[in-house]
C-alpha cells in the first residue's frame, strides 16, 4: 500500500474518532440532543469502504452515519451545525443527528427506519441503470435490518433486475440490544444475500485496508454494466453505547475489552510504525490537525443561528401552495 | 364545439399513462402485474406491448420495495408511476410512503424533493370483503408532504395524472374500483387538470353535498331525486384531499346555509370529520342546520352485497340525511 493513502487512512478514522468524542462532551453538555448513535469502533469500514465510492455514486445510510458522512467529504462544521440543529447544519437543522443529507456529494441521508433506506438505494440504482450511467450506490446498514422485510424485498429487487448496488452490512452483533444468535435462525448473514444470487463476502471490518480492498473488488464488480449487486458484511464491533441512554446490561465488559483489543486505529498505528509509514512526529501532526478540524466546527456550530419558528411549516411540499 | 370521445374511466386513466409515457422518457410505469397480465383491473393493458418492458415493469409481490425503488428513483431523475393493486396492499408500503416519500425533502432541509406518482385503486362495492374494499384517502390526507387526489370524473382520470407527474413532490392518486367502467362523453383534446381545487358539480341553493371519488356518482343521482321534491342541492366534488380545498367548501356553505358530507371512508377520525371541522371553524355563523355526514359504516367490509351495499353510502341515504335536515324527513 502507497504511504501517502495508509496514512490517509489512519487520518480518516481518527477524524471520525475524535469528531465523535467531542460530540458526546457535548451531549453531555446538552449542546446536542435527541437520540445520538456513535460509530466508535467502527471507523474502518466507513473510511475503508468510501474509497470504493467516486464522487458520481451515491450513498444511503443509516442514523449511525456519522463516520459515513465524514468520510464522505461533507464538511465536519456543517454535520456538527446539523447536530445542534443550527440551520448552517447539513440539512438546514431539520434533521439533527439521524438525518444527514447532503445533494452535492449524493449523499441520500440517514434513514431511522431500519432497512428503510435500502428500497431507496435499489430505487437510485434503477434510475441509473435506465439512464444508462455507470454508477454505484453503497448502501450501508447494520445486521439488524436483516431481520426485516424490507432487507429481503429490496435485495431481491436488485439482483432480479441486475442492479449496481453495493450492500455494506455492518455487523456489530447487536441490533440495539438483541444479539444476532437472539434474532436470527442463521446468524451466517452471507448466506441470506447468497440465497438471492448475490455474490457475498465477508471482510474483517476492523481493518480498513481489508475493508478497502474487498470494497474495491465490489464496487469494480458492481459498476461493470449488467453484473447486478454486490453484498459485503463487515465484522465489527460498537465500542460504546447504542445511543445516549444505553447502559449497555446486554454485553459482558469482557467481550468489549477483547474486542477494543482489535480497535481498528489503535491496531493500525503500531503496524504503519512497524512498516516505516507513521512516525511519532507525523502521528502528532496528524492529530493536530484534526484536533483543530473539530474545534473549527464545533465553533462553526456555535456560530450558527436558530431557523425563525415563522419559517416552521417549509420544507413540507416543494413550493408554496395552497394551505393544506 | 369541442369533439368529443365516448370512452371508460379505465380507458382514461390508460390514455393518461399512455400520453404521459410518449412525453416524458423518465417516465414509467411499475407494479404488481401491470406489465404482461394487463393490470389487475385491466388499467395497463396493451402498454407492455407498446412501451416494451423496460417502461411497464412487473414487479415481485414486494410493496415495500418496488414503493421505496419508485421513490429512489425519483431521487435518481426519473418520474416513476407506481401502481398498488389495492389501497389495502399500500399499507405494505406505509414506511415508504410515509416514513421516506413524505418526509425526505423535509428532513433534507428541501434538498431532496421526491416526484413520484403512486396509483392505486380503492372503494368497495365489488364484493371484495374486507381486506380489498375499504378507503383509505382520508386516512392518507392526514400527512403532509403528500399530495391526495381522487379522480371521480372522466376529464380528471385523464388529466390528473400529468400534473401528478409534474409536480416536485409524491402524489398519491386514488381510484376507485366502482368507476373504472362507467361511461361517457370526454372531449377530445382533454389534458392535464389541476390538482388542489374543488370543482361544484351542481349548482344549487338549498344544501351543500360534498363528495369525492365514488361517492360523487352517488351525490349527484341524490340531487336529481331532491330536485324532483323541489330541493337544490349544490354537489362540490373535492378532487383532492390534500391540500383539501377550504375556501370552496366554505364559500358553497356560504352559499346553502347547509352542509352533507358524503365519505365512503369510516366516520370517525376520516375526512368527513376533518371537513366538518372546518366548517365549523370558518362558516359556523352561516349554518342554519347542523353539518351532516353520511360515511361508511364502522365496520369491516363484509363480503355479502347486501350488508355491503348497507356499510356504504347510497343514494337513498343521502337523500334521507338532506330531508332530515331540512325537516321533510
Amino acid at each position: 500500500m502507497n504511504h501517502h493513502h495508509a496514512l490517509a487512512l489512519l487520518q480518516g478514522m481518527l477524524r471520525i474518532r475524535r469528531f465523535e468524542e467531542k460530540a458526546t462532551e457535548l451531549y453531555t453538555e446538552e449542546k446536542i440532543r435527541g437520540f445520538m448513535h456513535l460509530y466508535i469502533g467502527e471507523e474502518a469500514v466507513a473510511v475503508g469502504a468510501m474509497q470504493a465510492i467516486g464522487p458520481d455514486d451515491a450513498v444511503v445510510s443509516t442514523y449511525r452515519e456519522h463516520g459515513h458522512a465524514l468520510a464522505r467529504g461533507i464538511p465536519a462544521g456543517a454535520i456538527m451545525a446539523e447536530m445542534y440543529g443550527k440551520q448552517e447544519g447539513c440539512s438546514g437543522g431539520r434533521g439533527g443527528s439521524m438525518h444527514l443529507f447532503d445533494r452535492g456529494r449524493r449523499f441520500y441521508g440517514g434513514s431511522a427506519i431500519v432497512s428503510g433506506g435500502l428500497p431507496l438505494a435499489v430505487g437510485l440504482a434503477l434510475a441509473d441503470k435506465m439512464q444508462g450511467r455507470h454508477r454505484v450506490t453503497a448502501c450501508f446498514f447494520g445486521e439488524g435490518a436483516v431481520a426485516e422485510g424490507e432487507f429481503h424485498e429490496s435485495i431481491n429487487l436488485a439482483a432480479l433486475w441486475r442492479l449496481p448496488v453495493l450492500f455494506l452490512c455492518e455487523n456489530n452483533l447487536y441490533a440495539m440490544g438483541t444479539a444476532l444468535a437472539r434474532s436470527e435462525s442463521q446468524t451466517d448473514i452471507r448466506l441470506k444475500a447468497a440465497a438471492y444470487n448475490v455474490p457475498a463476502e465477508s471482510v474483517d471490518g476492523m481493518d480498513v485496508e481489508a475493508v478497502e480492498a474487498a470494497s474495491q473488488r465490489a464496487a469494480g464488480a458492481v459498476r461493470n454494466g449488467d453484473a447486478g449487486p454486490y453484498f459485503l458484511e463487515f465484522h465489527t464491533y460498537r465500542f460504546v453505547a447504542h445511543s445516549m441512554f444505553d447502559a449497555q446490561l446486554y454485553r459482558d465488559k469482557a467481550e468489549v475489552a477483547e474486542w477494543k483489543t482489535r480497535d481498528p486505529i489503535a491496531t493500525y498505528i503500531p503496524r504503519l510504525q512497524e512498516e516505516g509509514v507513521l512516525d511519532d512526529a507525523t502521528l502528532a501532526r496528524m492529530e493536530a490537525e484534526i484536533a483543530a478540524e473539530v474545534a473549527e466546527a464545533v465553533a462553526f456550530a456555535e456560530a450558527g443561528s436558530w431557523e425563525p419558528p415563522a419559517t416552521l411549516t417549509r420544507h413540507v411540499y416543494s413550493s408554496e401552495g395552497p394551505a393544506p | 364545439m369541442t369533439a368529443t370521445i365516448r370512452t371508460t374511466y379505465r380507458e382514461a386513466v390508460r390514455e393518461a399513462i399512455r400520453e404521459a409515457l410518449r412525453r416524458d422518457d423518465r417516465v414509467f410505469l411499475m407494479g404488481e402485474d401491470v406489465g404482461r397480465y394487463g393490470g389487475c383491473f385491466a388499467v395497463s393493458k396493451g402498454l407492455l406491448q407498446e412501451f416494451g418492458p423496460e417502461r411497464i415493469r412487473d414487479t415481485p409481490l414486494s410493496e415495500s420495495a418496488f414503493v421505496g425503488a419508485g421513490i429512489g428513483a425519483a431521487l435518481g431523475g426519473m418520474r416513476p408511476i407506481v401502481e398498488i393493486m389495492t389501497v389495502n396492499f399500500s399499507l405494505l408500503a406505509l414506511d415508504q410512503i410515509v416514513n421516506n416519500a413524505a418526509t425526505l425533502l423535509h428532513m433534507s432541509g428541501g434538498q431532496f424533493s421526491v416526484p413520484l406518482v403512486i396509483r392505486m385503486a380503492t372503494g368497495g362495492g365489488r364484493q371484495l370483503a374486507a381486506q380489498h374494499s375499504h378507503s383509505l384517502e382520508g386516512w392518507y390526507a392526514h400527512i403532509p408532504g403528500i399530495k391526495v387526489l381522487t379522480p371521480a370524473t372522466l376529464e380528471d382520470a385523464r388529466g390528473m395524472l400529468w400534473t401528478a407527474l409534474e409536480d416536485p413532490d409524491p402524489v398519491l392518486i386514488f381510484e376507485n374500483t366502482a368507476l373504472y367502467n362507467t361511461e361517457g362523453e370526454l372531449a377530445a383534446d382533454a389534458g392535464a387538470v389541476d390538482i388542489d381545487r374543488a370543482r361544484i358539480r351542481r349548482a344549487g341553493r338549498d344544501v351543500s353535498l360534498f363528495a369525492y371519488g365514488g361517492g360523487l356518482r352517488k351525490a349527484l343521482a341524490a340531487a336529481d331525486q331532491l330536485a324532483a321534491e323541489s330541493v337544490e342541492a349544490e354537489v362540490v366534488d373535492l378532487r383532492c384531499l390534500r391540500p383539501l380545498d377550504g375556501a370552496a367548501i366554505l364559500a358553497s356553505v356560504a352559499h346553502t346555509r347547509r352542509a352533507v358530507i358524503v365519505d365512503e371512508g369510516w366516520r370517525s377520525g376520516g375526512i368527513s370529520a376533518e371537513i366538518s371541522a372546518r366548517i365549523m371553524e370558518g362558516a359556523f355563523y352561516e349554518l342554519d342546520a347542523p353539518v351532516a355526514r353520511v360515511c361508511g359504516a364502522e365496520v369491516p367490509m363484509p363480503y355479502p352485497r347486501h350488508l355491503e351495499q348497507a356499510a356504504l353510502p347510497q343514494v337513498e341515504t343521502i337523500v334521507q340525511a338532506v330531508r332530515e335536515m331540512l325537516g321533510h324527513g
